[in-house]
């Protein structure tokens, strides 16, 4: 099928490009209408309060000031999950974090806002702080939300899939280790925005930079009270999202009640300060784990142990908790397997799906570990991963489907071109190679709340001058979005994607789809254009057959013409079959939509982890340590990664070259690091992400092993690669200079320190010594399915038939 | 975004007219060169400016000019762009280049200048913060407090020199030219710097830089090593440069070592002297190294750890007086 396509698979420009690169686009700051009012938002200094008292008079009769509101106007609350609605616009009776959201201005301009805050008159009554998960489990004091269980415990889990004991009686060898994850933010460069324009006293528009306008679009009007047909929501495309635009938003709500109040248009815009307190970022995870394995390396048996420390809000964390325990056993054949994972509030702005939502911290951990062990068992690193390797078409003990699965190629491929074998304890000392793999999910197989609608829906109109528009509620955050619904609307029509109009993520004009969070709009909305794109040319195929004398499945649509396969030189121009169409049918016009199939297993929980299709990496890091100052450079980057099939081969390469930087900033300088209650750097300047100079060469290997599922058989590539870079690169610190940091980032005064942790015959190790003291609740046990689903593909036990498609 | 504060502007033709207005203006006037440190300073209302007096029509306090051999002159307001770059600098005043091209970003140099370089405010990641957030934490003695917040038993303020200039340039001993109302004065650059966050310049408020003089100083070789956590845009934790001058027998005749990052001034290591009359050595080098690491006493108000920074001293001057020899 592949050589017939003539633009899948092919690296065009993206279809908003030129725009970008010009200025002409339009980011949400952007936007400007008449009578338009700036909003600003009183935050919180205090980091654990009872808000004792509220004035805002003063203000209000600022001149130029046109309202004042504050938690009383916005009673009701909300959260991303129904399991975790703990949220309001603004505080209620107390704040819980510094930059928590108190009260909001409207005004006739920013500065004018701004000194309406400073007249508004607060008074805090201090309550215990805790910053960290051993404080928020010891404590003392009010917690910070109440809950049914102990003080500051927002979840506790506990699962078990097989027999995890019988496993260790069977294992030659376990080991146990404990890993630290720090954490860390976005970043993006579009700071968030929302513009929002009164229609009439009880409808409103909100324009947002948001990666969710549906769920958005529902949280709006639970809290403002207006049925969801009188908000329309419009995600304007996002300048950076990486997970950190996908809840809804004080500022979203604020902007929404301020123009219903004052009857004019409010935009607010964050301040970079005021985006590192909106967050939702990398969750701080503490990690402990035992691994059991035979001598020949296979693994009998695992245990997981995680504490998240989650911030001050539920936010995602019900799902990010389950996600630190549900795709290790993606990669690996892991026989039996128990987790137990924690999620504490803390006094801090709460955390989220920062790119990779929960699994790099756990990858990080278990990759290190099999390092360790293949150095203890004095086995090569690959090989001990090959011996573990999943395989395609099978089910996992905790009950994940894996279809395509082109692991097995992307680690041969990355330990080929860089040489790992030759070079893995054999370079010169300082120098050293690390490796790691990983998986990711093609969209969460499950909504985030439960429903058996579609996931997706897009619908396609042709109409008489030839012109074709997309209508999807899939949201464009500079992954390319647009561009592959153009090319895949494009292929399926004959045509090229600048032939393509897209309307997007507009509730009053395009339908659902669910939003640009789990890697899942290639998949599911990519998958819905396909099945419009195809009833569309089927219906312009009907019309035009009767013309050129052929069955309507005996048509061609290629290079904007339509022409029977019998007859090429004989056809119609793709305006003329349109015309026809729109003569027989009306509107020409058709719908398509995609749900994932039913999935996950018999438990409690088994909602996080199901995708309906898996990407697979792998990576090698060839590192340079300079040991008298601990200082780290990376020198290359080989990373392969199996997309199924790449729609867009320029914009994959993009998204692994992105990851590659998030995964490296992660591993070796970002952190959200805490200064007593108040984040330490919240600036450009003070939060340290690598610039250009930090930035190795890349090498990319797109693996395309065609999901059977997925559109033209592709699958994610826009959070996978960041997941094997951290262990990769502290693996390679230990074949540099054999010392282990078993927590990132990896700074150089923690590289000196373990450095001299070994000249000193201690060992050489830099890590957390212990979990917090916890009970975990008992694990329920779940059977494990059998291995095969019965998919023909994996009955001969091969691998499936994957085509490498390497170094582009 | 972040708001300016509201203050005047005014743009004198010549340095009478700037130096007129700072001393018609008195306390709220100060001068604006390139603005790099001084508009975010403001947006942050770290220090309020009643009115801003430009430097920027005065074209007579731009360029560098003079020889090797008779020695440079190098005007306030030259961009640090122009003197990374600069042909002669590279050549004879390799620690200068050095120090003004690790300046930032790119961008930044083009619009930065070597006074506003020279005399950019001490920092302190307790300072260098919003007013919210310096209000969560308490006000320090350096803006609206009166303790300070890296140190409370501190009777002046922490803050940090965080110039890469100024020990380049002092290295190099240059002087500095200072012009007021009165009259002009010229002094070492050294004596321009004072230990003390807050009051870390000997300068009058009235007074302007106006340029940096560098003598001739025969065969010598220098260099500035800076340590940050990227290679661009931060500014030191620790920053080194060194001099090493050459007599004819190959003995050192004169050496200089000059910190930056770890006081509210540049530090000057006076155990470099210790190279001079002899051949250099490796164990001469690592013991005015263990001199530099003892005299390096950084707090914890920038990036970075403290017991970190102090010992990349030693491994930093070892590194930059080998690279002078």
């Amino acid at each position: 099928m592949s050589q017939d396509l003539s633009v899948v698979g092919r690296p065009g420009p993206r279809v908003e490009g030129i725009a970008k690169v010009t200025g002409q686009f339009t980011f949400v700051d952007d936007l400007a209408v008449p009578g338009m009012l700036t909003a600003k938002i009183l935050r919180s200094t205090a980091a654990h309060a009872r808000i004792r008292s509220l004035d805002t008079s003063r203000a209000l009769t600022h001149p130029g000031v046109k309202a004042v509101i504050t938690g009383k106007d916005l009673p009701t609350c909300y959260g991303i999950m129904p399991t975790g609605e703990d949220e309001h616009a603004l505080a209620q009776e107390k704040a819980r974090y510094v930059g928590d959201a108190v009260a909001a201005v409207a005004a006739v301009d920013e500065e004018t806002a701004d000194e309406a805050l400073k007249l508004i008159g607060i008074e805090y009554e201090p309550l215990p702080i805790h910053m960290d998960v051993a404080s928020a489990l010891l404590g003392p004091g009010e917690p910070i939300h109440e809950t049914r269980r102990a003080a500051n415990v927002h979840k506790a889990v506990a699962l078990e899939f097989g027999d995890v004991d019988a496993g260790f009686a069977a294992a030659d060898y376990t080991r146990e280790d404990l890993f630290f994850y720090e954490g860390s933010t976005h970043l993006p460069l579009e700071e968030h925005g929302a513009l929002a324009v009164p229609e009439g006293p009880d409808r409103v528009t909100l324009h947002s930079s948001t990666q969710n306008p549906h769920y958005v679009h529902r949280a709006v009007a639970k809290v403002l009270g207006l049925p969801e047909g009188h908000v329309r929501l419009v995600a304007v495309p996002v300048g950076g999202g990486f997970g950190g635009k996908c809840d809804p938003f004080p500022h979203e709500i604020v902007a929404c009640k301020l123009a219903l109040i004052t009857g004019r248009p409010v935009k607010i815009t964050l301040t970079r300060e005021e985006v590192f307190y909106a967050h939702r970022g990398r969750h701080p995870v503490l990690m402990w784990l035992r691994g059991g394995y035979r001598r020949d390396g296979s693994m009998t048996a695992l245990h997981f142990k995680t504490m998240l420390d989650g911030g001050a809000h539920a936010s995602y964390g019900p799902a990010a908790i389950y996600y630190t325990g549900a795709l290790q056993t993606v990669t690996y054949r892991i026989p039996a397997y128990r987790f137990q994972g924690l999620r504490v509030f803390t006094n801090k702005p709460p955390c989220g799906p920062k790119r990779g939502h929960a699994t790099p911290q756990p990858r990080f951990a278990l990759e290190v570990h099999l390092d360790k062990v293949a150095h203890d068992l004095n086995m090569d690193p690959a090989k001990l991963r090959l011996q573990n390797l999943s395989r395609p078409f099978t089910m996992t003990v905790n009950h994940l489907r894996i279809t395509s699965n082109g692991l097995r190629e992307c680690l041969e491929t990355v330990l080929r071109a860089s040489n790992y074998a030759a070079k893995r304890g054999r370079l010169p000392y300082g120098r050293g190679v690390g490796l790691a793999v990983s998986s990711y999910m093609s969209g969460a197989g499950l909504p985030i709340y439960w429903n058996d609608m579609d996931h997706s829906q897009v619908f396609v109109k042709a109409d008489r001058g030839g012109g074709v528009t997309v209508y999807t509620g899939a949201t464009e955050i500079g992954q390319g979005a647009h561009t592959v619904h153009a090319a895949i609307v494009a292929e399926v029509l004959g045509l090229q994607t600048g032939d393509i109009t897209l309307v997007t993520a507009d509730t009053a004009a395009a339908p659902v789809d669910l939003g640009s969070y789990s890697s899942r709009v290639t998949f599911m909305s990519g998958n819905a254009a396909l099945a419009a794109a195809r009833r569309l040319r089927a219906m312009i195929a009907e019309a035009s057959a009767e013309r050129l004398e052929a069955a309507p499945e005996e048509l061609e649509f290629r290079e904007g013409r339509v022409y029977a396969r019998s007859r090429p030189d004989h056809g119609l121009t793709f305006r003329e079959a349109c015309g026809l169409a729109e003569a027989r049918h009306g509107n020409v016009l058709a719908s398509g939509s995609y749900r994932p199939p039913q999935l996950g297993g018999p438990y409690k929980g088994s909602g996080v982890g199901p995708s309906p299709a898996y990407s697979f990496s792998a990576a090698v890091i060839e590192l340079r340590v300079d040991s008298e100052t601990g200082q780290i450079h990376v020198e290359r980057v080989w990373l392969a990664h199996d997309i199924g099939k790449a729609i867009n081969p320029v914009l994959a390469r993009g998204q692994v070259e992105g990851s590659v930087y998030m995964g490296l900033g992660e591993a070796l300088m970002e952190e959200s690091a805490y200064r007593k209650q108040l984040l330490k750097a919240p600036s450009m300047l003070d939060y340290k992400s690598p610039t250009m100079m930090e930035m190795p060469d890349v090498e990319t290997f797109l693996i395309e092993s065609t999901d059977p599922e997925g559109p033209f058989g592709a699958k994610e590539v826009g959070q996978g690669p960041l997941l094997p870079i951290a262990p990769a690169l502290a693996n390679a610190v230990y074949d540099a200079v054999g010392v282990r940091v078993d927590e990132v980032p990896i700074t150089p005064a923690k590289l000196v320190k373990a450095l001299q942790s070994l000249a000193a015959g201690k060992g050489g190790r830099v890590g957390p010594e212990r979990l917090p003291g916890f009970s975990y609740p008992e694990p329920t046990r779940v059977e494990p399915p059998p291995e095969s689903y019965g998919h023909p593909a994996a009955a001969d036990g091969t691998d499936g038939g994957v085509a490498a498609h390497a170094g582009q | 975004m972040l708001r300016l504060p509201k203050f005047d502007y005014v743009a004198p033709p010549d340095l009478a007219g700037v130096l007129g207005v700072l001393s018609d203006r008195g306390e709220g006037a100060r001068v604006i060169a390139g603005g790099t440190d001084l508009v975010p300073n403001l947006k942050r209302r770290q220090f309020e400016a009643a009115v801003l007096v430009s430097l920027h029509r005065v074209d007579s306090l731009r360029g560098v000019h003079g020889t090797h051999g008779s020695g440079l002159v190098i005007g306030a307001l030259t961009p640090l762009d122009v003197i990374a770059n600069h042909p002669h600098v590279q050549e004879h005043f390799r620690a200068l280049s050095e120090a003004a091209g690790l300046v930032a970003t790119p961008a930044i140099r083009t619009r930065a200048t070597l006074a506003g370089n020279l005399l950019a405010d001490t920092r302190c990641n307790y300072y260098d913060q919003t007013e919210p957030w310096r209000e969560s934490l308490g006000w320090c003695m350096k803006a609206q407090g009166t303790i300070c917040r890296v140190a409370p038993s501190s009777p002046r303020c922490l803050a940090v020199s965080s110039c890469d200039t100024a020990p380049a340039l002092i290295a190099l001993d240059a002087r500095a030219r200072l012009a007021s109302p009165t009259g002009v004065r010229e002094i070492a650059l050294r004596e321009l710097y004072r230990d003390d966050g807050i009051h870390y310049l000997d300068m009058a408020r009235d007074e302007v830089l106006t340029e940096i003089a560098l003598p001739p100083l025969g065969p010598t070789r220098s260099t500035y090593l800076k340590l940050r956590r990227r290679g661009s845009f931060d500014f030191p934790v620790l920053g080194v440069a060194a001099r090493v001058s050459r007599a004819a027998d190959g003995a050192v005749a004169d050496a200089r070592v000059v910190l930056t990052g770890i006081a509210s001034r540049p530090v000057e290591i006076p155990e470099a002297a210790k190279l001079v009359g002899a051949l250099p050595s490796d164990d001469a080098i690592a013991e005015v190294a263990r001199a530099a690491e003892q005299r390096a006493k950084p707090l914890d108000n920038t990036d970075l750890t403290i017991v970190y920074r102090k010992r990349m001293a030693r491994v930093y001057v070892a590194r930059a007086l080998r690279r002078c020899l």
